[in-house]
Parts: structure tokens; C-alpha cells; sequence
């Protein structure tokens, strides 16, 4: 029965927000999520680019559910459901390939690249009433893309996927416009770990910009030690050296937007990256002057953002762009995958500065995400006293008249206002 | 003299046994400083990602991709009490075995060998990584230093291992 209350404290007047701690330890929380927020949202399966040439697919986990993201005979991306239809077992082993047909193992029941079945054997012993051509394997009722970016509902009446991205296709857009050809691609090598926390603390942490100078001061110290200057903001109310806001953008998505300090590939020099990156670099950002115009190009190149789909994809536009999404597996554990992604066109020692900013930040080797993932496991770890410390606060900000800062809590209000409202069973988007 | 045109060095699987048996105690120590003495200028510490081992580090996307001033980084942020993920400091213990000479090119050694790291944190967090160890090393005098070491992770993902925020 978690349907029916709500699992936060929004005095919009005292300006103060809390969280009951129970949604992020509870089972019966999970069961809920599973069925008003896995089973009705749009949940990223993969990008275009990992499909290369007709015939190749992935297998891979998309909320709990093993499904087959491949490309047909024709070209066409699909998902199906990675589950035979005769007595229900894995029909794709194999965590990648280039195939016509997937076999099931067990009985031998064969099925083409696009869903279709191709053979049963033995099909003499069936009577009339088996029709083998309805038994193509299933897929998530709705599939659809945004710019390569493919998602799948498991709801029918779900809204297209363009509506409930909404606003944040702007941010998408901030993205691939940094290909001259508008085709970015999924980098190889992918990083998969897991974290013992509770799936919701790794929405948080992806933009909460306030635990940066206490969480990363070791990557702060690097970047002082790599020559990149990081001032103490003048500003008094600033936690971080630059301005940055948090906003929310409908649907329970919202993003960071921070004028950048830390070098980006596209295109912001720092000394990481050496003098001998500078010509290359400029060609890049001059290059985006003249396709998007002065204005775009300085915004793309000079802020960075960390975009949240809801409910579980991330997109870090910063000293790298990483592709981020997670899941649940109970209520104290998450898996995490997560990939690099860059320009198709991209140079040789481009994508190799690429690669090299992405780990000075980011992944379970990285000078960051260690301490993020550290982080969320002392909150999962102090959390076992939640029923005698029942509410996490999150108010900083709520009084703050002019736009909301990136290490204020704003967004993640945002978050867990709209989180409340699909657990107490309201439909995944406003309707357009 | 490059390494092609030099007389290949001589040297015996009980010599780069040694050489690892001793990086490992010092690694399991968290003498760093001691392990950075063992690197050569131009070293290298490699952590390609689980599903694309045969990845070159410029165009995948490895773990760990350190050259010699990475690595002296890692060292300055992993030994710093606000490496939250390593303070208090794993305890590790890896053994070290099936070490082989795959390889003498020049003054360069290559090597192999089997390693289980153990590492544990407080309240039964227990973590092992399983692989494979591929070492270039320049042998100078009667030792080594370390010119390349690659990491191979047997896992099909890192999972339940999380981070590598150690040096493994
Ligand atoms: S379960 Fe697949 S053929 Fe029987
Ligand atoms: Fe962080």
C-alpha cells in the first residue's frame, strides 16, 4: 500500500522540505516504483550508434528486464523482450554480436532479427490451432528515439516520448549539437558497478552540486596540481568558483547549467589537456561559431550541464560527456552503467583527450566518482536508524527569491515532488 | 640503442617472481612511495574496461588510463584522507601467482602472472578481484622498473567489485 501517502513534508511557506527516509530503504517502496514509475515512464535502453551495421544487437538489463537492443535486416533499432515464447528462456546469450537469427537453446526455437519467429521444430506435433507467426518475441508496448536516443514504455496510453522529454530536449540538443554532423556516438568500453544505495541517492548525487568542495577536494587538489586555477567563489552565497543554476524543466526532469571551470573537450582548454591540444581545440570551438552561431557555440562550449531524464538516465555534459543510467536491485542496492559519447567525426588524439578527460572525473576508476559512490553507501549504511531518524532535509534554497543555484536543493525537490506524485499513481506526464 | 637493434637481456622467471612478490607487498602496505620507486619514467598503469580488454586506451573507454604523471596523482589523492572511498584505507592482500616470461625484446621484459586481490572495508565489505597481470619491465641492473602494467579483470563486469579506487 504505498499508493496512497506521500513520502514528503513541502511547507512552501515555512520554507522547508523534508524527505521520509523510508523511501529510500523500503521493499514495499521498490514494489511500488517497480509498478508507477519503472512500469509507466520512458526508460532509456540504449543509442543508435551501438547498432552500427544491420544485425547487430546488445543484451543488456533495462529495469529489471533482460531485452535484446539490435538493429534488423532492414535497419530498423528494436527491442524485444530477451524471453522465448515457448517456455520462457533467454534466446540471446551473448552480450553483443552481429547475428540473422536468435536461437533458443533449450527446444531450439529459432527467431528472426526483427522479432519474428522463423522456425519451430518439430511443428508437425501442433494442431491447428498453434499459428506459429503470432509467436514473435514480444517488446515493450511502446519504442521510440529522440535524436538516436532510444527509449521504451511499458505503458500503451503512455505519451509520445518527444512530449514527456519536453523541455529537456533542449539539453539533449546542447549535446549532439557538438557534432558537425549531429551524430555522436557511444564510445567502446563500458563501465558497469554497482553501488549499495538505494537507486534515488544516485539521481541526487548526479546534480547536487553542493557536496562538490567536501566530496572532491581530492579532485579539486588534482586540478590545482594539473595547473587549472580553481578560485574560491567571491560571491558569499556561491559554493563552487563559477555562477550556476538548477532548473526544473516539467515531468520531473531538471538539469544544472554552471558556466564552466573545469575544460571541456568541446571546447574549453585546460592545461590537462597540453599546448600541443590548443590548435585542434580552437579549430573546434571555430568550427561551431560558424554552424550554430556565436551565441550557441559560447553556450555550448562554455557551460556544462548535468542533465536528469526522470527517472533514471543522466547525461554529464562536463569534463567529458557520459551517458549514465541505473537500477534498482532491491531497495539498498543499485546497478550502474555508464559510457562515454562523442562526436562520430571526432580526430584520433581528439577522442583520446576525450577519453583522458572523461577518467580524470568520472567512473569507478576516476577522481571522482569513488568518493560519489562512497558517499551514497554512508548515507544507505546510516540510514538502517531511519525509524528513529525519520526525515532527510532538503530545504536549501527555498527561501531564496532570485533563480535557483546548482548547490541549492531545488532540483532535487523537483525530483522527489514528482516521484511522490507517480507513487500515489498519477500518469508519467502532463498532458501536452 | 633502440630496443631492436640491442642483445636481448637475460633473465629468469624466479627474478621478475621476486620483482612482483615485492610490488605486491608494497602495494598491499600502501608504501606508495616506496612502489613509485619501482616505475620508470615513462610508465604507464592500465585498467581497460571489462568488456572490451583488446581496447586501445585512445579511442575506449578503459578504467584506469595513467600515464607516469597520473600515476603521481593517484598516488597524492589516494594517500589524502579526503579519498573518502579509501579512508579508512581497504585492507588488501593479493596473491600472486601462474608468473610466466612471455616475452625479451631489447632490455624489455614482458610477464604475466594470475592475481586474486582481496580487499576489505569495515562491517564485512568484502571485495575480490580476479585477473591477470601484463607487465613490461625494463630491467636495469639486477632489477626492474616498471615500463607498462596492465590489469585484466576476469569479471564480465566490475559489479559488485564498485570502484578501484586502490592502486590494483
Ligand atoms: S524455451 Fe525456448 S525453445 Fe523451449
Ligand atoms: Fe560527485
Amino acid at each position: 500500500m504505498t499508493g496512497a501517502r506521500s513520502f514528503v513534508v513541502d511547507d512552501r511557506e515555512k520554507g522547508i522540505f523534508l524527505l521520509d527516509r523510508e523511501a529510500l530503504v523500503s521493499d514495499e517502496v521498490l514494489r511500488g516504483e517497480m509498478k508507477n514509475i519503472f512500469a509507466k515512464c520512458w526508460i532509456y535502453v540504449g543509442h543508435g550508434s551501438e547498432l552500427k551495421r544491420n544485425g547487430d544487437f546488445h543484451t543488456r538489463k533495462v529495469a529489471g528486464r533482460p531485452v535484446i537492443f539490435a538493429r534488423d535486416g532492414k535497419g530498423q533499432v528494436r527491442c524485444h523482450f530477451n524471453t522465448c515464447r515457448h517456455r520462457g528462456a533467454l534466446v540471446c546469450t551473448e552480450r553483443k554480436g552481429n547475428t540473422r537469427r536468435f536461437n533458443c537453446v533449450y527446444h531450439g526455437w529459432i527467431y528472426n532479427n526483427d522479432g519474428s519467429m522463423a522456425r519451430v521444430p518439430g511443428d508437425e506435433a501442433y494442431t491447428a490451432a498453434f499459428d506459429q507467426s503470432t509467436f514473435g518475441l514480444k517488446a515493450p508496448a511502446r519504442f521510440e528515439q529522440y535524436r538516436d536516443f532510444w527509449f521504451m514504455n511499458l505503458d500503451a496510453n503512455a505519451q509520445p516520448l518527444v512530449e514527456y522529454l519536453g523541455a529537456a530536449t533542449d539539453y539533449i540538443d546542447l549535446v549532439v549539437d557538438q557534432s558537425p554532423s549531429n551524430t555522436m556516438q557511444v564510445i567502446a568500453g563500458t563501465q558497469e558497478y554497482d553501488v549499495n544505495a538505494n537507486w534515488k541517492l544516485m539521481v541526487e548525487n548526479s546534480v547536487d552540486d553542493y557536496h562538490l568542495p567536501s566530496t572532491h577536494s581530492t579532485w579539486l587538489n588534482f586540478m590545482a596540481n594539473s595547473g587549472v586555477k580553481v578560485e574560491s567563489p567571491k560571491d558569499p552565497s556561491l559554493i563552487l568558483p563559477t555562477h550556476g543554476l538548477a532548473i526544473d524543466l516539467g515531468n520531473g526532469h531538471f538539469t544544472t547549467d554552471n558556466i564552466n571551470f573545469r575544460g571541456r573537450p568541446v571546447a574549453a582548454w585546460i592545461p590537462i589537456y597540453g599546448e600541443d591540444a590548443k590548435p585542434e581545440m580552437d579549430a573546434i570551438r571555430q568550427e561551431l561559431v560558424e554552424r550554430v552561431g556565436p551565441d550557441r557555440a559560447k553556450r555550448i562550449c562554455d557551460t556544462n550541464r548535468n542533465l536528469v531524464i526522470f527517472p533514471n538516465l543522466v547525461i554529464n555534459d562536463g569534463s567529458s560527456v557520459t551517458i549514465r543510467t541505473f537500477f534498482p536491485d532491491g531497495a539498498n542496492k543499485m546497478h550502474v552503467t555508464a559510457w562515454a559519447l562523442g562526436p562520430v567525426e571526432e580526430s584520433e588524439s581528439m577522442r583520446a583527450r576525450r577519453l583522458d578527460a572523461f577518467l580524470t572525473f568520472y567512473g569507478p576508476g576516476g577522481f571522482a566518482t569513488p568518493d560519489d559512490v562512497e558517499a551514497l553507501e554512508l548515507v544507505q549504511q546510516g540510514l538502517a536508524n531511519y525509524t528513529d531518524d525519520r526525515w532527510s532535509e532538503m530545504s536549501r534554497g527555498m527561501g531564496r527569491e532570485a533563480a535557483q543555484l546548482n548547490s541549492d536543493e531545488h532540483h532535487l525537490r523537483t525530483f522527489w515532488r514528482h516521484w511522490d506524485k507517480m507513487m500515489a499513481g498519477e500518469q508519467a506526464g502532463e498532458k501536452a | 640503442m633502440s630496443a631492436a637493434t640491442m642483445t636481448n637481456v637475460s633473465v629468469t622467471r624466479a627474478e621478475v617472481e621476486d620483482f612482483l612478490y615485492h610490488e605486491a607487498m608494497l602495494l598491499d602496505a600502501w608504501r606508495l612511495k616506496e612502489w613509485e620507486e619501482l616505475l620508470a619514467d615513462d610508465a604507464t598503469y592500465y585498467i581497460p574496461a571489462n568488456d572490451d580488454l583488446e581496447g586501445d586506451f585512445k579511442s575506449s573507454l578503459y578504467i584506469i588510463s595513467d600515464d607516469r604523471e597520473r600515476i603521481r596523482q593517484r598516488i597524492i589523492r589516494v594517500l589524502d584522507p579526503n579519498c573518502h572511498a579509501e579512508f579508512p584505507r581497504s585492507r588488501l592482500c593479493r596473491l600472486i601467482t601462474n608468473v610466466r616470461v612471455t616475452g625479451v625484446e631489447g632490455d624489455i621484459v614482458k610477464a604475466a602472472a594470475n592475481f586474486s586481490c582481496y580487499r576489505y572495508r569495515r562491517y564485512q565489505r568484502e571485495f575480490v578481484y580476479v585477473g591477470r597481470y601484463e607487465y613490461q619491465l625494463r630491467k636495469s641492473g639486477n632489477s626492474f622498473k616498471i615500463k607498462e602494467r596492465r590489469v585484466l579483470l576476469a569479471a564480465h563486469e566490475l559489479g559488485s567489485l564498485g570502484s578501484v579506487s586502490f592502486v590494483l
